[in-house]
């Protein structure tokens, strides 16, 4: 991605009030939400644009996330843009809908802020939550910076409505990490915002009362998995939207964006996959490394869902050892859930490099240039046994 | 005395009451902001408790989330801090499979009416042995002060910029009417009376349900323009109420707009854990 930016203003947000800045540009018809740190700012700051007339959206404070993922999926039904956030236990709650709203191919927007899940208790970030709805039949989209998280909303609004796509998305960023931290961001000019997203036109909704509709309707044997079927091709094909997406961005405002973000890659024997926040972090450690010689890279998928594995398999051709970081465990699995999936995507393939996964940050324990450092030692290591003693496990503290 | 233990000042009337026997000292101090009610309930539950010579481990404390439901945290009983609104069917749990336990649970409007109001109509229902002690606030305290079923009409919150508008839920009113055998009204600016309030509550077989009206300056009292907690204290809990035992005597138009106090309604019903077992009982008979 360039630094570069051909939109004049840089100002300093938090990615809550970023968020909130974009839901305001992008001024849904239909917000409804419910309060939960470490979220809970996006909604109360778009609150008072809603309070002060700034946007014209239906604002509707419900009682509970079940609440308002279900009246976010009426609303879109009835053939509105609509929008909300959460985190954490109110994803949970919320589960039940996700399916919902998916599989009726309903183009709700959200954003994540990524927070462990109880219990015990923790209000801090680790990606436990949206892992948790990896299989929803959501789009995921994962941003590093407050920049991301801003630019990705306009992004994933725009792949959700794609009439080759109606699916719904969800935009993640790391809780408190990027949710809190002030960041100079450039903002786009409402017109902007505007021409790009277009108007919401869905092709069927309930309030076309000429055309009725209905939704959600029972299905048998004979047909239930061939709604599946349809749906699991509508959700692969976003890729190439997301892809197509990213680049128009890009060549509009100067940030363009691909389905993953390859930092120092092109000559890299050992590479760390991660997302989020902590590709940050591994950056600033493989600076350092490569002022020292040593050929080390970054692999940032930013899109979890639909998975990338081809782009990824052939972004890591050339590679000797590679390390997945999971802010989440998926508890026995064979390794972590982005792990899994790299592992996956390798496997068969000419060359495949070993590859090892490790569970990092749950509940928001640090994860700093040292620690990056550690890893990328332990891939050296490998390098010079020739083998893997521990494919996936808990990174050292 | 650990770093966290309270002092009760001495005073003529009373030997001072050793909080520090039920609490743990080591997790203070609490989160509360200077001036919450819930620190004031938490005192008078704990003397109640005291008062019912109940031993700390016939007594498990549940809550839901919010700064009320951190309650059990500090207590040295059998504690359980769960979810956002759950409080009750966790709770439930508990006492179906220890039905030995004395259960109290903690709870904000929010967690309880919210969120969880489901769980509260049905928990009253069933009339299972337990007490629910609800932190009325009238605000989500711990996300920040968004309105809750609880906040009067008109009043400000950080969702509710030019009043609220949607109508209340009457806490008591929705526990009768749910079936629980048990209800009752306190104040935090009341708290001898709340302590005894309390104590009837926990000798209740069945489902009692206090509704303890305490105040969160931080959030409902900024947003409201009081100047101080206890001016919320005066205007909310001790204008704004009236007891039960005075308000016979009292014309109507001394009570309009304000709240009873005391204990409102105690029946006496079949309770849930008792037929469960007699019917468990019947079953196995008949086998
Ligand atoms: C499923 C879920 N949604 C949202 C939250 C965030 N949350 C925590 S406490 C709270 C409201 C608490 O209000 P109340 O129960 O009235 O208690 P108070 O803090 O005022 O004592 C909310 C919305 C959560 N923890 N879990
Ligand atoms: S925010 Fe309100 S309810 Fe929570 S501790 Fe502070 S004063 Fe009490």
């Amino acid at each position: 991605m360039e630094p570069a930016t051909k939109t004049k203003k840089q100002v300093g947000l938090t990615g809550n009030s970023a968020v909130a800045y974009a839901m305001k540009q992008i001024d849904p018809d239909v917000c409804a939400a419910y309060p939960i740190t470490p979220s809970t700012q996006i909604v109360e700051d778009f609150s008072s644009y809603y309070a002060d007339g700034k946007v014209g959206t239906e604002l509707i404070t419900v009682e509970s996330e079940h609440s308002a993922m279900s009246a976010c999926i009426g609303a879109a039904a009835a053939g509105a843009r609509v929008m909300t956030t959460t985190s954490s236990q109110g994803l949970a709650l919320m589960w039940e809908m996700l399916y919902v709203a998916s599989g009726l191919r309903l183009p709700v927007v959200m954003t994540v802020v990524n927070r462990a899940l109880s219990a015990p208790i923790s209000i801090q970030c680790d990606h436990s939550d949206s892992m948790g709805a990896r299989d929803s039949g959501w789009i995921q989209i994962y941003s590093e910076t407050v920049q991301e998280a801003y630019d990705n909303l306009f992004q994933a609004l725009r792949v959700a409505e794609d009439a080759r796509v109606l699916t719904p998305a969800m935009v993640c960023m790391d809780g408190f990490i990027t949710s809190h931290a002030i960041e100079n961001i450039a903002l786009l000019d409402d017109s902007e915002v505007k021409d790009f997203i277009g108007e919401y036109r869905p092709k069927r909704s309930l309030l076309d009362v000429d055309n009725p509709i209905t939704l959600g309707a029972m299905t048998l044997q004979d047909s239930y998995m061939d709604f599946k079927h349809e749906q699991s091709k509508a959700i692969a094909g976003a890729k190439a939207v997301v892809a197509e997406v990213g680049k128009e961005f890009g060549e509009r405002f100067g940030r363009s964006y691909g389905l993953m973000e390859c930092y120092r890659l092109e000559d890299a024997e050992a590479v760390v996959i991660v997302l989020n926040s902590a590709a940050g972090t591994t950056k600033v450690a493989i600076d350092r490394l490569r002022d020292k010689g040593t050929k080390v890279g970054l692999l940032k998928p930013r899109l979890f869902r639909p998975f990338p594995h081809e782009e990824i398999a052939s972004a890591l051709a050339g590679t000797k050892a590679v390390c997945v970081l999971d802010r989440a465990d998926s508890m026995s699995g064979f390794g972590g859930p982005l792990f899994s999936e790299v592992r996956s995507a390798l496997y068969g393939r000419k060359g495949c490099p070993p590859v090892i996964g490790r569970i990092f940050g749950l509940g928001g324990r640090d994860y700093t240039v040292e620690h990056a450092f550690g890893v990328f030692g332990e891939l050296y290591d490998i390098l010079e046994k020739g083998k893997v003693e521990k494919p996936f496990g808990y990174l050292k503290p | 005395m650990p770093s966290g233990a309270v002092a009760e000042k001495k005073t003529k009337s009373s030997v001072p009451f050793d909080y520090n026997k039920y609490l743990r000292p080591n997790k203070l101090p609490h989160i509360w902001c200077p001036g919450c009610g819930h620190g004031i309930v938490l005192k008078s539950l704990l003397r109640a408790i005291d008062k019912s010579g109940l031993a700390k481990d016939q007594i498990c404390m549940v809550s839901g989330i919010g700064c009320s439901s951190r309650t059990p945290g500090y207590v040295d009983f059998n504690t359980m801090h769960t979810l956002h609104g759950r409080a009750l069917s966790f709770a439930t749990g508990v006492k179906l499979a220890k039905p030995g336990l004395k259960i109290i649970v903690t709870t904000g409007d929010g967690d309880a009416l919210a969120i969880g109001g489901n769980h509260f109509i049905h928990t009253c229902r069933r009339n299972i042995d337990m007490t629910i002690l609800v932190y009325s606030n009238a605000i989500y305290g711990m996300t920040g002060g968004q309105f809750s079923p609880t906040t009067p009409p008109g009043a400000m919150s950080t969702t509710s910029r030019y009043g609220n508008m949607e109508p209340i839920f009457d806490c008591c009113e929705l526990a009768k009417a749910a079936g629980a055998t048990f209800v009752a009204r306190g104040t935090a600016y009341h708290t001898q009376e709340l302590e005894r309030t309390i104590l009837e509550a926990i000798k209740h077989k069945g489902t009692s349900v206090v509704e303890v009206l305490d105040q969160c300056p931080t959030y409902y009292g900024r947003h409201n323009k009081f100047k101080s907690a206890t001016q919320m204290m005066e205007v909310i809990e001790k204008e704004g109420t009236v007891s039960v035992s005075q308000a016979d005597k009292l014309p109507p138009e001394k009570l309009k707009g304000k709240l009873l106090r005391g204990i409102l309604y105690r029946t006496e019903r079949t309770e849930y854990c008792e037929e469960y077992r007699k019917l468990m009982e019947k079953a196995q008979q008949t086998k």
